[in-house]
């Protein structure tokens, strides 16, 4: 019973505990703000209701629109295209190197797993400001920073992969004298292809999203449109509801295709081994 | 003289899984190798292809130290000197044709194998091979939609791929009905016979090494402590090597279907 009200005063403290530290920290954050955390609450659905009004207002001219921006969507996908591809083939490299009995060189493992580590750490926003300052604006600094953190993180879920691939056949290709790119490409690619695929998929989802994003830093595509078009007062609100539509909607059906592949890929051969 | 052990160990921590092995072969023969599961058999085959490196010892094939070679050289040693599994290790989701290629990895560019581009002479000649063993119907299939028996005689088919001097068998019936072990068995003596290969099997059964092979030699906890003709090995003898007592039988453990009219119902 003593032990029973002790735990309960504990578990008291604890919550008072919280509560102070949220409200304390509420406090201070309001006060730091510029504007008035509470004041523009009240203004809150002031900015959206123009946008979808001026937007709606408008409505005519968006399928116009829509022919105006598909340039700059297809140029954010293919940045996202191909900084996939890019990361996923670095990646695939990386990950058969850091794959406990699969690697060239074993006492290389914590390198490269740390290699990996670094690259996955950094965000694609950060390498893509610095890349802007060196290379200047464009969609190359956006697709080699996106390439760089899709390299860490595939590489990481690949060598996941990697380590339940049967290493029977890598036994077998061994005994026959094959090399160690023959034994990956021949012996571990037949058996992991298939969850690769689906994990580089996913990535490519994730990365339209961040090559959208990567166009406010002035990366170019859809992201440096929508950051024209967004800015208050300058009466292009139709254009910014036409990009986030055009967005939405690529975003949309790129995950359900690559949902519908991925299901094939990861359910339609498992019944095969 | 063409194959030469001379003390060949392998330690793994304090154990000795292969200890001071030591025998000759003059000229290419089927040699059977017995003894109880742990004996160290599959070691040492497996230290002779070379997938485990030896501890200490020379293993000399035509006056070159096997248990040297690195990198390239290595690779070209097992190029000749074939090794089948007890559990096939085939690329499960290839066809079977280009797993029987697979036997030519070491003399094609990595390039051109990487894209599965193999030489049509090849591919007519890894036919020509699973017609020999009887599964050329088969060679468009993925290796796994196989039964057993004829995995394993895929895995034949790509070590004779490899033309290789030695072929090495590391228990190739051990997991496989005594109808398909009498099939693999018999593809076995009818390379050595045919194509004059030296053949080393390790066997898990007296009666398969009896049948098919030249020479026995018997290993009990990593040391070869019988040496000789089928002949020579009696009952006595095989209790020996598997320290085993009175109550021994051979039908018993035997997986060939005559040695069951043997057995009193």
């Amino acid at each position: 019973m003593a032990q029973l009200r002790q735990r309960q005063l504990y578990s008291g403290v604890t919550l008072l505990v919280f509560v102070l530290v949220m409200v304390s920290g509420f406090n201070l954050a309001a006060d730091r703000n510029g504007g008035s955390f509470w004041g523009g609450l009240k203004n809150f659905f002031d900015y959206p209701s123009e946008v979808v009004g001026e937007a709606a207002e408008k409505a005519a001219e968006l399928p116009a629109h829509f022919k105006t921006f598909f340039p700059a969507l297809v140029e954010t996908i293919n940045i996202a295209g191909v900084s996939t591809l890019i990361g996923a083939l670095l990646a695939i490299m990386l990950s058969l190197l850091s794959t406990r009995g699969l690697a060239r060189w074993p006492r290389m493992i914590f390198f490269f797993r740390r290699v990996m580590d670094i690259m996955r750490a950094i965000p694609e926003i950060v390498i893509a400001l610095i890349l802007i300052f060196v290379l200047g604006g464009g969609p190359v600094p956006a697709m080699i920073a996106i390439a760089f953190h899709t390299t860490g993180a595939l590489g990481k879920l690949f060598s996941e992969v990697n380590e339940n691939a049967d290493l029977k056949p890598v036994d077998g290709l061994s005994s026959v004298g094959a090399n160690w790119t023959q034994r990956m490409m021949l012996g571990v690619v037949p058996q992991v292809a298939p969850n690769w695929l689906s994990y580089a998929l996913l990535r490519f989802e994730i990365n339209i999203r961040a090559s959208a994003i990567l166009g406010f830093v002035g990366a170019g595509g859809l992201g440096y449109e929508l950051k024209n078009a967004i800015s208050w007062g300058q009466g292009k609100f139709d254009e910014a509801g036409a990009i986030f539509l055009l967005l939405f909607l690529t975003i949309v059906v790129v995950d359900q295709v690559s949902s519908h592949f991925r299901n094939k890929l990861t359910h339609g051969s498992a019944g095969g081994h | 003289m063409l194959l030469s052990v001379e003390n060949v160990t392998k330690t793994f921590g304090q154990n000795n899984a292969v200890d001071s092995a030591t025998f000759t072969v003059e000229r290419p023969a089927m040699i059977g190798i017995i003894g109880r599961s742990g004996a160290g058999k599959s070691t040492f085959l497996r230290m002779m292809n070379r997938l485990t490196d030896a501890t200490s010892g020379v293993l000399k094939f035509d006056g070159r130290d096997i248990l040297q070679l690195k990198g390239a050289a290595k690779r070209a040693w097992q190029s000749d000197c074939a090794m089948i599994f007890q559990q096939f290790n085939l690329v499960p989701r290839m066809d079977v044709v280009s797993n029987v290629l697979h036997g030519t990895l070491n003399k094609r560019s990595t390039v051109a194998t990487m894209f599965n581009l193999f030489p049509q002479s090849d591919i007519h000649m890894a036919i020509e091979i699973l017609d020999r063993l009887g599964i050329a119907e088969q060679a468009p299939k993925r290796a796994e939609a196989l039964s057993g028996g004829q995995q394993q005689r895929v895995a034949i088919a790509r070590a004779l791929m490899q033309d290789p001097k030695i072929i090495l068998a590391d228990e190739p019936i051990a997991s496989l009905d005594p109808m398909n072990a009498q099939v693999v068995m018999d593809a076995l003596r009818r390379i050595h016979e045919e194509d004059g290969r030296m053949v080393i099997a390790n066997l898990h059964t007296l009666d398969t090494a009896r049948r098919y092979c030249d020479r026995v030699i018997g290993m009990r906890d990593g040391r070869i402590v019988f040496d000789g003709t089928p002949d020579q090995l009696t009952t006595g003898a095989a209790r020996d090597i598997y320290g085993a007592d009175a109550s021994f039988s051979e039908a018993a453990t035997s997986t060939s279907i005559d040695a069951l009219e043997g057995v009193p119902a």
